[in-house]
Protein backbone atom coordinates (compact mmCIF):
# COMPACT_ATOMS: atom_id res chain seq x y z
CA UNK A 1 0.00 0.00 0.00
CA UNK A 2 1.63 3.25 -0.73
CA UNK A 3 0.80 6.60 0.83
CA UNK A 4 -2.04 8.68 -0.72
CA UNK A 5 -1.29 12.07 -1.95
CA UNK A 6 -1.19 14.81 0.64
CA UNK A 7 -1.40 18.86 -0.10
CA UNK A 8 2.22 19.75 0.76
CA UNK A 9 3.18 23.84 0.61
CA UNK A 10 6.57 23.60 -0.89
CA UNK A 11 7.32 27.12 -0.85
CA UNK A 12 6.92 26.78 2.99
CA UNK A 13 9.69 25.41 4.64
CA UNK A 14 8.42 24.20 8.29
CA UNK A 15 12.00 22.98 9.24
CA UNK A 16 15.44 24.01 7.66
CA UNK A 17 18.66 22.35 9.00
CA UNK A 18 21.78 23.21 7.67
CA UNK A 19 25.29 22.07 8.15
CA UNK A 20 24.13 20.47 11.26
CA UNK A 21 27.06 18.93 13.03
CA UNK A 22 26.81 16.62 16.73
CA UNK A 23 29.16 14.75 17.91
CA UNK A 24 29.65 12.41 21.71
CA UNK A 25 33.28 12.85 22.30
CA UNK A 26 35.08 11.31 19.42
CA UNK A 27 32.07 9.80 17.65
CA UNK A 28 30.69 11.83 15.09
CA UNK A 29 26.79 11.01 14.72
CA UNK A 30 25.73 14.10 12.16
CA UNK A 31 28.44 15.50 10.08
CA UNK A 32 27.06 18.20 8.35
CA UNK A 33 23.14 17.67 7.92
CA UNK A 34 20.98 19.79 5.53
CA UNK A 35 17.27 19.24 6.05
CA UNK A 36 13.82 21.12 5.13
CA UNK A 37 10.76 19.63 5.89
CA UNK A 38 7.74 21.95 4.42
CA UNK A 39 4.31 22.86 5.33
CA UNK A 40 1.94 19.53 5.43
CA UNK A 41 4.45 16.87 3.99
CA UNK A 42 5.14 13.70 5.98
CA UNK A 43 9.59 13.12 5.93
CA UNK A 44 10.53 9.44 6.47
CA UNK A 45 14.27 9.15 7.77
CA UNK A 46 16.02 6.09 6.98
CA UNK A 47 19.07 4.61 8.70
CA UNK A 48 20.45 1.99 10.40
CA UNK A 49 20.71 2.13 14.24
CA UNK A 50 23.26 4.47 15.62
CA UNK A 51 23.58 6.73 12.58
CA UNK A 52 21.66 9.88 14.32
CA UNK A 53 18.30 9.27 13.61
CA UNK A 54 16.66 10.20 16.43
CA UNK A 55 19.43 12.56 17.18
CA UNK A 56 18.34 14.53 15.08
CA UNK A 57 14.92 15.02 16.38
CA UNK A 58 16.23 14.95 19.70
CA UNK A 59 18.04 18.29 18.41
CA UNK A 60 15.06 19.89 16.36
CA UNK A 61 12.68 19.60 20.02
CA UNK A 62 15.72 20.85 21.94
CA UNK A 63 16.31 18.09 23.72
CA UNK A 64 19.98 18.37 22.39
CA UNK A 65 21.98 21.00 21.73
CA UNK A 66 23.64 21.15 18.08
CA UNK A 67 27.59 21.49 17.92
CA UNK A 68 27.30 23.35 14.55
CA UNK A 69 24.86 24.73 12.12
CA UNK A 70 21.68 26.05 12.14
CA UNK A 71 18.58 24.66 12.94
CA UNK A 72 15.16 26.80 12.08
CA UNK A 73 11.88 25.40 13.44
CA UNK A 74 8.51 27.31 13.07
CA UNK A 75 10.56 30.62 12.13
CA UNK A 76 12.73 29.82 15.36
CA UNK A 77 16.48 29.51 15.39
CA UNK A 78 16.44 26.64 18.40
CA UNK A 79 19.61 27.19 18.96
CA UNK A 80 19.40 31.21 19.97
CA UNK A 81 16.09 30.85 21.56
CA UNK A 82 15.16 31.90 25.36
CA UNK A 83 14.10 29.24 27.83
CA UNK A 84 10.68 30.79 27.44
CA UNK A 85 10.51 30.64 23.67
CA UNK A 86 11.72 27.37 23.62
CA UNK A 87 8.79 26.46 25.92
CA UNK A 88 6.49 28.37 23.64
CA UNK A 89 7.97 26.33 20.82
CA UNK A 90 7.85 22.72 22.12
CA UNK A 91 3.82 23.53 22.30
CA UNK A 92 3.89 23.33 18.93
CA UNK A 93 5.79 20.78 18.09
CA UNK A 94 4.78 17.10 18.93
CA UNK A 95 6.63 14.13 20.03
CA UNK A 96 5.37 10.60 19.85
CA UNK A 97 8.92 8.76 21.61
CA UNK A 98 9.70 5.30 20.59
CA UNK A 99 8.93 3.51 23.94
CA UNK A 100 5.48 6.14 23.97
CA UNK A 101 6.87 7.47 27.22
CA UNK A 102 3.38 7.54 28.84
CA UNK A 103 3.50 8.58 32.21
CA UNK A 104 3.48 5.22 34.42
CA UNK A 105 1.94 6.76 37.44
CA UNK A 106 -1.12 8.41 35.66
CA UNK A 107 -4.50 6.80 34.25
CA UNK A 108 -4.79 7.16 30.15
CA UNK A 109 -7.06 10.24 31.33
CA UNK A 110 -4.62 11.77 33.13
CA UNK A 111 -1.69 11.32 30.87
CA UNK A 112 -3.79 12.94 28.25
CA UNK A 113 -4.91 15.92 30.55
CA UNK A 114 -1.30 16.57 32.11
CA UNK A 115 0.17 19.09 28.77
CA UNK A 116 -2.83 20.32 28.50
CA UNK A 117 -3.65 21.75 32.03
CA UNK A 118 -0.14 22.60 32.46
CA UNK A 119 0.17 24.72 28.69
CA UNK A 120 -3.30 26.47 28.58
CA UNK A 121 -4.24 28.28 31.62
CA UNK A 122 -7.67 29.09 32.93
CA UNK A 123 -8.63 25.87 30.74
CA UNK A 124 -11.86 25.04 31.74
CA UNK A 125 -13.31 20.88 32.80
CA UNK A 126 -15.73 20.44 29.94
CA UNK A 127 -13.13 21.80 27.51
CA UNK A 128 -10.63 19.45 28.66
CA UNK A 129 -13.30 16.50 28.48
CA UNK A 130 -14.06 17.50 25.15
CA UNK A 131 -10.49 17.44 23.71
CA UNK A 132 -9.22 14.26 25.97
CA UNK A 133 -12.23 12.80 24.00
CA UNK A 134 -11.41 13.92 20.70
CA UNK A 135 -7.98 12.90 20.81
CA UNK A 136 -8.72 9.66 21.82
CA UNK A 137 -11.61 9.38 19.52
CA UNK A 138 -9.26 10.52 16.79
CA UNK A 139 -6.75 7.10 17.95
CA UNK A 140 -9.33 4.47 18.48
CA UNK A 141 -8.84 4.43 22.13
CA UNK A 142 -12.12 5.51 23.72
CA UNK A 143 -12.03 2.48 26.09
CA UNK A 144 -8.83 2.86 27.42
CA UNK A 145 -9.59 5.99 29.22
CA UNK A 146 -9.53 5.12 32.68
CA UNK A 147 -6.72 2.20 32.36
CA UNK A 148 -2.70 3.00 33.51
CA UNK A 149 -0.48 2.27 31.07
CA UNK A 150 0.75 -0.65 32.15
CA UNK A 151 -2.61 -2.17 31.37
CA UNK A 152 -2.03 -1.75 27.88
CA UNK A 153 -0.41 -3.24 25.04
CA UNK A 154 2.31 -1.67 22.72
CA UNK A 155 0.29 -0.55 20.00
CA UNK A 156 -2.20 1.09 22.45
CA UNK A 157 0.65 2.23 24.75
CA UNK A 158 1.61 3.57 21.27
CA UNK A 159 -1.58 5.25 19.76
CA UNK A 160 -2.02 6.62 23.43
CA UNK A 161 2.08 8.73 23.40
CA UNK A 162 0.74 9.90 19.88
CA UNK A 163 -3.09 11.15 21.29
CA UNK A 164 -0.80 13.05 23.88
CA UNK A 165 0.86 14.88 21.49
CA UNK A 166 -1.90 15.79 19.35
CA UNK A 167 -3.71 17.47 22.45
CA UNK A 168 -2.05 20.28 21.99
CA UNK A 169 -2.55 20.99 18.20
CA UNK A 170 0.85 20.55 17.07
CA UNK A 171 2.57 21.65 13.80
CA UNK A 172 4.87 19.36 13.60
CA UNK A 173 4.93 15.74 14.57
CA UNK A 174 7.85 14.21 15.08
CA UNK A 175 7.95 10.36 15.13
CA UNK A 176 10.72 8.22 17.04
CA UNK A 177 10.21 4.78 15.50
CA UNK A 178 6.66 4.37 15.53
CA UNK A 179 6.30 0.92 14.71
CA UNK A 180 9.63 -0.59 16.73
CA UNK A 181 8.30 -3.41 18.46
CA UNK A 182 5.38 -4.06 17.25
CA UNK A 183 3.81 -7.01 15.42
CA UNK A 184 3.04 -6.40 11.63
CA UNK A 185 -0.93 -5.99 11.38
CA UNK A 186 -0.29 -3.09 14.37
CA UNK A 187 1.98 -1.61 12.44
CA UNK A 188 -0.26 -0.97 9.60
CA UNK A 189 -2.44 0.52 11.91
CA UNK A 190 0.39 2.73 13.30
CA UNK A 191 1.31 3.78 9.82
CA UNK A 192 -2.51 4.64 8.72
CA UNK A 193 -2.76 6.68 12.22
CA UNK A 194 0.33 8.70 11.27
CA UNK A 195 -1.85 9.37 7.94
CA UNK A 196 -4.71 10.23 9.26
CA UNK A 197 -3.37 12.75 11.85
CA UNK A 198 -1.43 14.23 9.13
CA UNK A 199 -4.92 14.42 6.79
CA UNK A 200 -6.59 15.85 9.99
CA UNK A 201 -4.85 17.97 12.79
CA UNK A 202 -2.80 19.07 8.59
CA UNK A 203 0.38 18.63 10.61
CA UNK A 204 3.83 18.11 8.88
CA UNK A 205 6.19 15.06 10.47
CA UNK A 206 9.47 14.08 10.46
CA UNK A 207 9.33 9.65 11.00
CA UNK A 208 12.35 8.31 12.26
CA UNK A 209 12.46 4.60 11.25
CA UNK A 210 14.56 1.87 10.00
CA UNK A 211 11.05 0.13 8.78
CA UNK A 212 10.50 -0.09 5.27
CA UNK A 213 6.55 -0.29 4.64
CA UNK A 214 6.66 2.42 7.78
CA UNK A 215 8.88 4.30 4.80
CA UNK A 216 6.62 3.47 2.44
CA UNK A 217 2.95 4.25 3.91
CA UNK A 218 3.65 6.94 5.22
CA UNK A 219 6.74 9.18 3.32
CA UNK A 220 5.68 11.83 1.22
CA UNK A 221 9.60 11.71 0.68
CA UNK A 222 12.07 9.46 2.00
CA UNK A 223 16.02 10.95 3.43
CA UNK A 224 18.22 8.12 3.64
CA UNK A 225 20.94 8.69 6.65
CA UNK A 226 24.10 7.52 5.84
CA UNK A 227 27.94 8.49 7.69
CA UNK A 228 26.04 11.23 9.46
CA UNK A 229 24.90 12.90 6.27
CA UNK A 230 21.57 12.79 4.26
CA UNK A 231 22.90 10.87 0.84
CA UNK A 232 19.71 10.15 -0.86
CA UNK A 233 16.08 11.71 -0.73
CA UNK A 234 13.77 11.58 -2.48
CA UNK A 235 10.53 9.25 -3.10
CA UNK A 236 10.14 6.09 -2.19
CA UNK A 237 11.05 4.41 -5.62
CA UNK A 238 13.83 7.01 -6.18
CA UNK A 239 15.53 6.72 -2.91
CA UNK A 240 15.93 2.73 -3.95
CA UNK A 241 16.14 2.93 -7.45
CA UNK A 242 20.13 2.71 -7.09
CA UNK A 243 23.21 0.51 -7.07
CA UNK A 244 24.52 2.79 -4.51
CA UNK A 245 26.03 -0.29 -2.21
CA UNK A 246 25.22 1.64 0.93
CA UNK A 247 21.57 2.06 0.21
CA UNK A 248 21.14 -1.14 -2.11
CA UNK A 249 21.83 -3.99 0.98
CA UNK A 250 19.06 -2.06 3.28
CA UNK A 251 16.42 -2.83 0.67
CA UNK A 252 17.56 -5.86 -0.12
CA UNK A 253 17.39 -7.18 3.31
CA UNK A 254 13.89 -6.09 3.63
CA UNK A 255 10.61 -8.29 2.97
CA UNK A 256 9.39 -5.94 1.04
CA UNK A 257 11.34 -5.74 -2.06
CA UNK B 1 17.87 26.45 26.12
CA UNK B 2 20.72 25.02 28.10
CA UNK B 3 19.13 22.92 30.47
CA UNK B 4 20.59 19.81 33.32
CA UNK B 5 18.76 17.33 30.75
CA UNK B 6 20.61 18.51 28.14
CA UNK B 7 24.03 18.52 30.12
CA UNK B 8 23.17 15.07 31.23
CA UNK B 9 23.04 13.70 28.18
CA UNK B 10 26.13 15.39 26.42
CA UNK B 11 28.48 14.53 28.94
CA UNK B 12 27.04 11.28 30.32
CA UNK B 13 29.42 9.44 28.00
CA UNK B 14 32.20 11.35 28.83
CA UNK B 15 32.52 10.84 32.26
CA UNK B 16 33.04 7.01 31.31
CA UNK B 17 36.78 7.65 30.15
CA UNK B 18 37.90 9.77 32.62
CA UNK B 19 39.76 8.50 36.13
CA UNK B 20 37.76 8.56 39.49
CA UNK B 21 39.27 11.92 40.69
CA UNK B 22 38.33 14.16 37.66
CA UNK B 23 34.74 11.82 37.91
CA UNK B 24 34.32 12.89 41.42
CA UNK B 25 35.08 16.42 41.08
CA UNK B 26 32.67 16.56 37.84
CA UNK B 27 30.02 15.13 39.88
CA UNK B 28 30.82 17.68 42.81
CA UNK B 29 30.37 20.83 40.16
CA UNK B 30 27.13 19.17 38.89
CA UNK B 31 25.64 18.31 42.11
CA UNK B 32 26.65 22.18 43.26
CA UNK B 33 24.80 23.40 39.67
CA UNK B 34 21.80 20.95 40.90
CA UNK B 35 21.75 22.68 43.77
CA UNK B 36 22.00 26.37 42.51
CA UNK B 37 19.50 25.06 39.51
CA UNK B 38 16.87 23.77 42.48
CA UNK B 39 16.95 27.78 44.39
CA UNK B 40 17.02 29.31 40.97
CA UNK B 41 13.18 27.73 40.44
CA UNK B 42 11.83 26.71 43.08
CA UNK B 43 11.04 29.99 44.82
CA UNK B 44 10.01 31.86 41.47
CA UNK B 45 6.14 31.53 40.21
CA UNK B 46 4.33 29.47 38.65
CA UNK B 47 4.38 26.79 41.94
CA UNK B 48 3.12 23.77 41.88
CA UNK B 49 1.36 23.88 45.20
CA UNK B 50 -0.79 20.59 44.37
CA UNK B 51 2.03 18.55 43.36
CA UNK B 52 4.23 20.01 46.89
CA UNK B 53 1.15 18.89 49.19
CA UNK B 54 0.65 15.32 46.93
CA UNK B 55 4.49 14.79 47.85
CA UNK B 56 4.76 15.58 51.26
CA UNK B 57 1.72 12.84 51.70
CA UNK B 58 3.60 10.72 49.72
CA UNK B 59 6.57 11.41 52.09
CA UNK B 60 4.30 11.16 54.89
CA UNK B 61 2.98 7.82 54.14
CA UNK B 62 5.75 6.00 52.28
CA UNK B 63 7.72 6.43 56.52
CA UNK B 64 4.68 6.76 59.25
CA UNK B 65 4.20 3.00 60.07
CA UNK B 66 8.16 2.35 60.14
CA UNK B 67 8.83 6.05 61.76
CA UNK B 68 6.23 5.29 64.82
CA UNK B 69 7.09 1.73 65.47
CA UNK B 70 10.95 3.01 65.31
CA UNK B 71 10.78 5.98 67.08
CA UNK B 72 8.41 3.90 70.12
CA UNK B 73 10.99 1.39 69.84
CA UNK B 74 13.78 3.38 70.17
CA UNK B 75 12.39 5.23 73.16
CA UNK B 76 11.70 2.42 74.91
CA UNK B 77 14.86 0.67 74.39
CA UNK B 78 16.95 3.77 75.50
CA UNK B 79 15.16 4.18 78.79
CA UNK B 80 15.44 0.24 79.62
CA UNK B 81 19.44 0.50 78.85
CA UNK B 82 19.97 3.67 80.54
CA UNK B 83 18.04 2.74 83.76
CA UNK B 84 20.76 0.37 85.30
CA UNK B 85 23.68 3.25 84.69
CA UNK B 86 21.28 5.59 86.47
CA UNK B 87 20.06 3.28 89.30
CA UNK B 88 24.17 2.76 89.82
CA UNK B 89 23.93 6.58 90.99
CA UNK B 90 20.13 6.11 92.28
CA UNK B 91 19.36 8.71 90.13
CA UNK B 92 16.33 6.86 88.18
CA UNK B 93 14.32 9.75 88.59
CA UNK B 94 16.57 11.45 86.10
CA UNK B 95 15.36 8.91 83.46
CA UNK B 96 12.62 11.22 81.64
CA UNK B 97 15.31 14.38 81.64
CA UNK B 98 18.22 12.11 80.06
CA UNK B 99 15.97 10.25 77.79
CA UNK B 100 14.07 14.23 76.29
CA UNK B 101 17.52 15.66 76.24
CA UNK B 102 18.98 12.39 73.61
CA UNK B 103 15.86 12.19 71.75
CA UNK B 104 14.74 15.41 71.37
CA UNK B 105 18.83 16.77 70.68
CA UNK B 106 19.91 13.40 68.63
CA UNK B 107 17.76 10.41 68.27
CA UNK B 108 14.66 11.85 66.86
CA UNK B 109 16.22 13.53 64.03
CA UNK B 110 18.22 11.17 62.79
CA UNK B 111 16.51 8.18 63.26
CA UNK B 112 13.54 9.79 61.04
CA UNK B 113 16.20 11.30 58.60
CA UNK B 114 17.93 7.61 58.41
CA UNK B 115 14.37 5.82 57.67
CA UNK B 116 13.53 8.43 55.19
CA UNK B 117 16.30 8.16 53.28
CA UNK B 118 16.03 4.42 52.80
CA UNK B 119 12.05 5.00 52.13
CA UNK B 120 11.74 8.20 50.39
CA UNK B 121 15.18 8.44 49.39
CA UNK B 122 15.41 5.43 47.49
CA UNK B 123 11.62 5.65 46.13
CA UNK B 124 12.69 8.98 44.41
CA UNK B 125 15.76 7.68 43.15
CA UNK B 126 14.31 5.08 41.59
CA UNK B 127 11.00 6.89 40.56
CA UNK B 128 12.86 9.90 38.86
CA UNK B 129 15.70 6.98 37.80
CA UNK B 130 12.75 5.38 35.67
CA UNK B 131 10.96 8.00 35.00
CA UNK B 132 14.52 9.23 32.95
CA UNK B 133 15.38 5.18 31.36
CA UNK B 134 11.81 5.59 29.92
CA UNK B 135 11.99 9.08 28.45
CA UNK B 136 9.19 10.10 30.61
CA UNK B 137 11.32 13.25 31.72
CA UNK B 138 12.02 14.58 27.97
CA UNK B 139 8.25 13.71 27.09
CA UNK B 140 7.79 16.38 30.02
CA UNK B 141 9.76 19.14 28.62
CA UNK B 142 8.55 18.48 24.98
CA UNK B 143 5.41 18.96 26.12
CA UNK B 144 6.25 22.21 27.60
CA UNK B 145 6.30 21.32 31.11
CA UNK B 146 9.35 22.13 33.38
CA UNK B 147 10.49 19.05 34.66
CA UNK B 148 13.10 20.15 37.16
CA UNK B 149 10.24 22.44 38.55
CA UNK B 150 7.04 19.81 38.72
CA UNK B 151 9.42 16.65 39.46
CA UNK B 152 12.84 17.83 41.58
CA UNK B 153 11.63 20.79 43.45
CA UNK B 154 8.32 19.84 44.56
CA UNK B 155 9.84 16.36 45.65
CA UNK B 156 12.99 18.59 47.42
CA UNK B 157 10.51 21.07 49.28
CA UNK B 158 8.68 18.29 50.20
CA UNK B 159 11.23 16.42 51.96
CA UNK B 160 12.29 19.69 53.39
CA UNK B 161 8.93 20.02 55.20
CA UNK B 162 7.80 17.13 55.76
CA UNK B 163 11.07 15.07 57.54
CA UNK B 164 10.78 17.75 60.65
CA UNK B 165 7.28 17.18 60.96
CA UNK B 166 8.13 13.38 60.97
CA UNK B 167 10.51 14.33 63.23
CA UNK B 168 8.83 16.00 65.78
CA UNK B 169 6.54 12.85 65.92
CA UNK B 170 9.48 10.56 66.15
CA UNK B 171 10.61 12.60 69.54
CA UNK B 172 6.53 12.33 70.60
CA UNK B 173 6.29 8.87 70.10
CA UNK B 174 9.73 8.19 71.38
CA UNK B 175 8.88 10.08 74.46
CA UNK B 176 5.39 7.36 74.61
CA UNK B 177 8.22 4.35 74.69
CA UNK B 178 10.34 5.93 77.73
CA UNK B 179 7.45 6.65 79.48
CA UNK B 180 5.83 3.22 79.30
CA UNK B 181 8.91 1.99 80.57
CA UNK B 182 9.44 4.88 83.47
CA UNK B 183 5.37 3.93 84.62
CA UNK B 184 5.94 0.24 84.83
CA UNK B 185 9.49 0.31 86.91
CA UNK B 186 8.63 3.80 88.87
CA UNK B 187 4.93 4.11 88.60
CA UNK B 188 5.21 8.33 87.37
CA UNK B 189 2.17 9.79 85.98
CA UNK B 190 1.79 10.78 82.36
CA UNK B 191 1.91 14.65 83.70
CA UNK B 192 4.60 14.42 86.06
CA UNK B 193 6.91 12.42 83.01
CA UNK B 194 6.17 14.81 80.50
CA UNK B 195 6.83 17.97 82.90
CA UNK B 196 10.07 16.26 83.53
CA UNK B 197 10.62 15.47 79.88
CA UNK B 198 10.37 18.88 78.82
CA UNK B 199 12.13 20.72 81.86
CA UNK B 200 15.70 20.31 80.58
CA UNK B 201 15.36 21.42 77.68
CA UNK B 202 16.45 24.70 75.86
CA UNK B 203 15.38 26.89 72.97
CA UNK B 204 18.41 26.04 71.24
CA UNK B 205 17.75 22.25 71.45
CA UNK B 206 14.32 22.44 69.74
CA UNK B 207 16.07 24.84 67.29
CA UNK B 208 18.71 22.80 66.67
CA UNK B 209 16.51 19.87 66.34
CA UNK B 210 14.44 21.84 63.66
CA UNK B 211 17.38 23.04 61.71
CA UNK B 212 18.99 19.64 61.74
CA UNK B 213 15.67 17.83 60.35
CA UNK B 214 15.30 20.76 57.96
CA UNK B 215 18.60 19.78 56.53
CA UNK B 216 18.43 15.90 56.32
CA UNK B 217 15.08 16.33 54.57
CA UNK B 218 16.59 18.97 51.92
CA UNK B 219 19.51 16.41 51.56
CA UNK B 220 17.33 13.52 50.97
CA UNK B 221 15.23 15.48 48.73
CA UNK B 222 18.04 16.86 46.88
CA UNK B 223 20.31 13.44 46.84
CA UNK B 224 17.35 11.57 45.74
CA UNK B 225 16.18 14.19 42.65
CA UNK B 226 19.69 13.93 41.54
CA UNK B 227 20.68 10.54 41.35
CA UNK B 228 17.29 9.72 39.37
CA UNK B 229 17.33 12.65 37.14
CA UNK B 230 20.56 11.93 36.28
CA UNK B 231 20.28 8.23 35.62
CA UNK B 232 21.48 6.09 33.07
CA UNK B 233 22.40 2.83 31.46
CA UNK B 234 18.73 1.24 31.21
CA UNK B 235 17.63 -0.70 34.61
CA UNK B 236 20.72 -0.79 35.87
CA UNK B 237 21.09 2.61 36.23
CA UNK B 238 17.29 2.99 38.13
CA UNK B 239 18.86 0.28 40.39
CA UNK B 240 21.70 2.30 40.86
CA UNK B 241 19.81 5.28 41.36
CA UNK B 242 17.78 3.89 44.43
CA UNK B 243 20.62 2.81 45.72
CA UNK B 244 23.10 5.61 45.09
CA UNK B 245 20.29 7.89 46.84
CA UNK B 246 20.17 6.12 49.98
CA UNK B 247 23.93 5.08 50.75
CA UNK B 248 25.14 8.95 49.67
CA UNK B 249 21.86 10.49 51.94
CA UNK B 250 22.88 8.32 55.03
CA UNK B 251 26.70 9.40 54.64
CA UNK B 252 25.99 13.12 54.31
CA UNK B 253 23.14 12.91 57.23
CA UNK B 254 26.15 12.01 59.22
CA UNK B 255 28.27 14.41 58.24
CA UNK B 256 25.88 17.13 58.67
CA UNK B 257 24.95 15.79 62.21
CA UNK B 258 28.52 16.28 63.75
CA UNK B 259 28.68 19.65 61.63
CA UNK B 260 25.89 21.25 62.92
CA UNK B 261 26.25 19.34 66.95
CA UNK B 262 29.21 20.83 66.72
CA UNK B 263 27.86 24.82 65.60
CA UNK B 264 24.95 24.14 67.68
CA UNK B 265 27.62 23.70 71.00
CA UNK B 266 29.86 26.91 70.58
CA UNK B 267 25.75 28.58 71.17
CA UNK B 268 25.07 26.62 74.89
Amino acid sequence: MNKPQAPIDYNNPVITIKGLKKSFDDYHVLRGVDLELFQGENLVVLGRSGTGKSVLIKIVSGLLTADHGSVNVLGCDINKVTPKELQELRIRIGFSFQNSALYDSMTVRKNLEFPLVRNRKGIGKKEIDAKVDEVLEAVGLRQTINQMPSELSGGQRKRIGIARTLILNPEIMLYDEPTAGLDPITCIDINELINEVQEQYKTSSIIITHDLTCAKQTGDRIAMLLDGQFQRQGTFEEVFDTDDKRVKPFFDYNFIK
Amino acid sequence: MDNGNTRTLQTGTKAKKRGWLTSFFISLYKIHKFIIQFFKEAFVPPFEFKEIVRQCYEVGVRSFTLISLTGFIVGLIFTKQSRPSLGQFGATSWLPSLVSIAIMRALAPLVTALIAAGKVGSSIGAELGSMRVTEQIDAMEVSGTNPFKFLVCTRVLATTLAIPILATYTGLVAMLGGYINVATNEGTSFSTFVQQFFDPLTFTDFTSSLIKSIVFGFTIGIVGCYQGYFSNKGTEGVGKAANGAVVTAMFLIFIEEIVIVQITSWFR
